[in-house]
């Protein structure tokens, strides 16, 4: 390791004679909150902007005469005249009444596509919803702009995000090893890490940026191209919410794998920078 | 061997723990200080100044919306907000064909004008087929047929103090308890003057229905649906938007939406 990320020159040996090793840059733990706070109100402010027309379609346009949707989330009646929850996906119905379509108290019953506890403010109000999402769109943006200036700049993305051959040939062991939930503690970040970190950090947050601005009927004078990229401003709203939905999963899988590889351990490093090995690293990376 | 920190058990009590604070962290907390006049929200609404004065450097004063071709029109346009108005001005007009309809611009003009639709006709037309973006997040594309707004406000003679054109509507809206008011929308001179913006009688080859506005709705290309005026009664070029309606430049920014609607 001929990095400043793990230099020699940073690790310390605590009493306990357990190794911890600086792992995350300041500007690498900042960008972590800031997007953590910033991603949490862009859920749920978007889910209360998706409730006010609960339906995605494919194309330039929404199909009201003809039929190009793929998704939508309505409130219908059933034989019994009760009104239930009915999900669409591709075609396919499902029954989501009580969270989807239909929620809250049986007395209260709220026709609303995601219920008051997933949307900002609980209540409908498109307008609010707007002003929050807008405003953490400013803040995610920004503060991507600062984390990939910084990590190209100090070698982040090089050393710790972009996958090498290395990576892609250590895949099926990591892979593996997770499987069997063994997990290894030397520092680095493992193939499995470096490609969903590239994928969020490369793909889908760009994604999210662009065909967020694909929608704006301002930036479609301003870039008409984006139309073009993504095929119509209706298939632009459409990938908004499918890498939402990617987004959703990465973040279960990411709190999942925090909890399984050392809580205490992850979240210091994440707040201090301050990150222990395993014993059996005391000697090995930490030359 | 590499060594579990957590047991796959321990695990999933901390992830069943975990979980059920979710439905904690859901949205009411956050409802006080995103209601109305809170400074919150206020500061949070900011960044709309941001995003038009961004745009407004970013989009070439006259650049086009996108526009589409024939075959695009796959479907009539949706009808949203007021569809039948019954305000009696309005029912008057319309029994008679909008015989009697006359559009008054008015405010910081040289020559203030009454106009009837044949006038209006009369004047230059551009036809164009567009994509209406409504804020809830449809779309629907359509072909517009009317009077470029810059044509009739360089008849009027627009003075030099004039910051924002203002369109007066004869369809009354809900203010909930606060009982109704009339539809009003506001843009800046440089939507007022851009080549797309138009006073439009026509749509897809017919008169402008009443679903859609008829006698007259305005086309801004740029924007979303709800600045795009329909029933339009009068025009007036002003320096200042507080003095009308609740102060925001529009019905619907009286109820907190943004003023600039390029996003």
């Amino acid at each position: 390791m001929n990095t400043t990320e793990y230099d020699p020159q940073t690790i310390t040996t605590r009493a306990q004679a357990r190794l911890t090793i600086r792992r995350h840059r300041l500007v690498t733990r900042l960008t972590h909150w800031a997007w953590a706070v910033a991603l949490f109100l862009l859920l749920l402010s978007g889910l209360q902007i998706f409730n006010a027309h609960p339906a995605l379609y494919i194309g330039q346009q929404s199909g009201f005469a003809f039929d190009n949707g793929v998704f939508s989330i309505q409130p219908s009646r059933d034989r019994n005249g009760e009104v239930r929850g009915i999900t669409t996906v591709l075609g396919r119905n499902f029954d989501t009444t009580g969270v989807l379509g239909v929620s809250g108290a049986k007395q209260v019953r709220a026709y609303r596509a995601f219920p008051a506890w997933l949307t900002v403010p609980s209540y409908q109000d498109l307008a609010t919803g707007r002003v929050v999402h807008f405003f953490f769109a400013w803040v995610f943006a920004t503060v991507y702009a600062i984390w990939f200036m910084a990590s190209v700049i100090n070698g982040h993305l090089r050393r710790d995000i972009l996958p090498g051959w290395g990576d892609i040939r250590a895949l099926p062991h990591t892979l593996t090893e997770h499987i069997r939930f063994h997990f290894d503690h030397d520092g680095r970040y493992n193939s499995l890490q470096k490609l969903s970190y590239a994928l969020v950090l490369l793909l889908f947050f760009p994604l999210m940026i662009l065909t967020g601005l694909t929608m704006s009927p301002g930036m479609n004078a301003a870039w008409p191209w984006l139309l073009d990229l993504f095929g119509g401003r209706q298939t632009a709203r459409t990938i908004h919410f499918v890498v939402m939905l990617l987004l959703v999963g990465f973040f279960v899988v990411h709190l999942f794998m925090v909890f399984a590889a050392g809580p205490i351990n992850e979240m210091r490093s994440m707040i201090t920078g301050r990150y222990r090995l395993d014993d059996r690293h005391k000697g090995g990376n930490a030359r | 061997m590499t060594r579990l920190f957590v047991s796959r058990r321990r695990f999933m009590g901390i992830a069943g723990v975990a979980a059920s604070t979710v439905p904690l962290a859901g949205c009411d907390m956050l409802d006080g200080l995103l209601a109305g006049d809170d400074p919150v929200r206020g500061f949070l609404a900011s960044a709309n100044t941001l995003t038009y004065r961004l745009q407004r450097l970013l989009i070439p004063v006259d650049r086009l919306a996108p526009e589409f071709s024939e075959s695009e029109i796959r479907q009539g346009q949706r009808p949203n907000g007021s569809t039948d108005p019954t305000d009696p001005a309005y029912l008057a007009l319309k029994d008679a064909e909008f015989a009697a309809y006359r559009l008054n611009v008015s405010g910081l003009v040289e020559r203030p004008m009454q106009l009837t639709l044949d006038e209006l006709r009369n004047m230059p037309s551009r036809t164009q087929i567009t994509r209406h973006d409504c804020v809830e997040g449809w779309s629907c594309v359509a072909k517009w047929t009317g009077v470029p707004l810059a044509r009739v406000l360089d008849e009027a003679g627009v003075k030099s103090d004039a910051r924002y054109v203002v369109f007066h509507c004869f369809d009354s809206m809900s203010l909930g308890l606060a009982g109704s008011a009339a539809y009003y929308e506001s843009i800046d001179m440089i939507d007022a003057r851009h080549p797309q913006t138009i006073l439009a009688y026509g749509l897809n080859g017919s008169a402008l229905p009443v679903a859609n506005g008829a006698p007259l709705r305005v086309r801004i290309e740029r924007q979303l649906g709800y600045k795009m005026a329909k029933y339009i009664r009068a025009i007036e070029v002003v320096s200042d938007l507080s003095t009308i309606g609740g102060g925001r430049g529009g019905y619907w920014e009286d109820l907190g939406y943004d003023w600039y609607a390029g996003i």
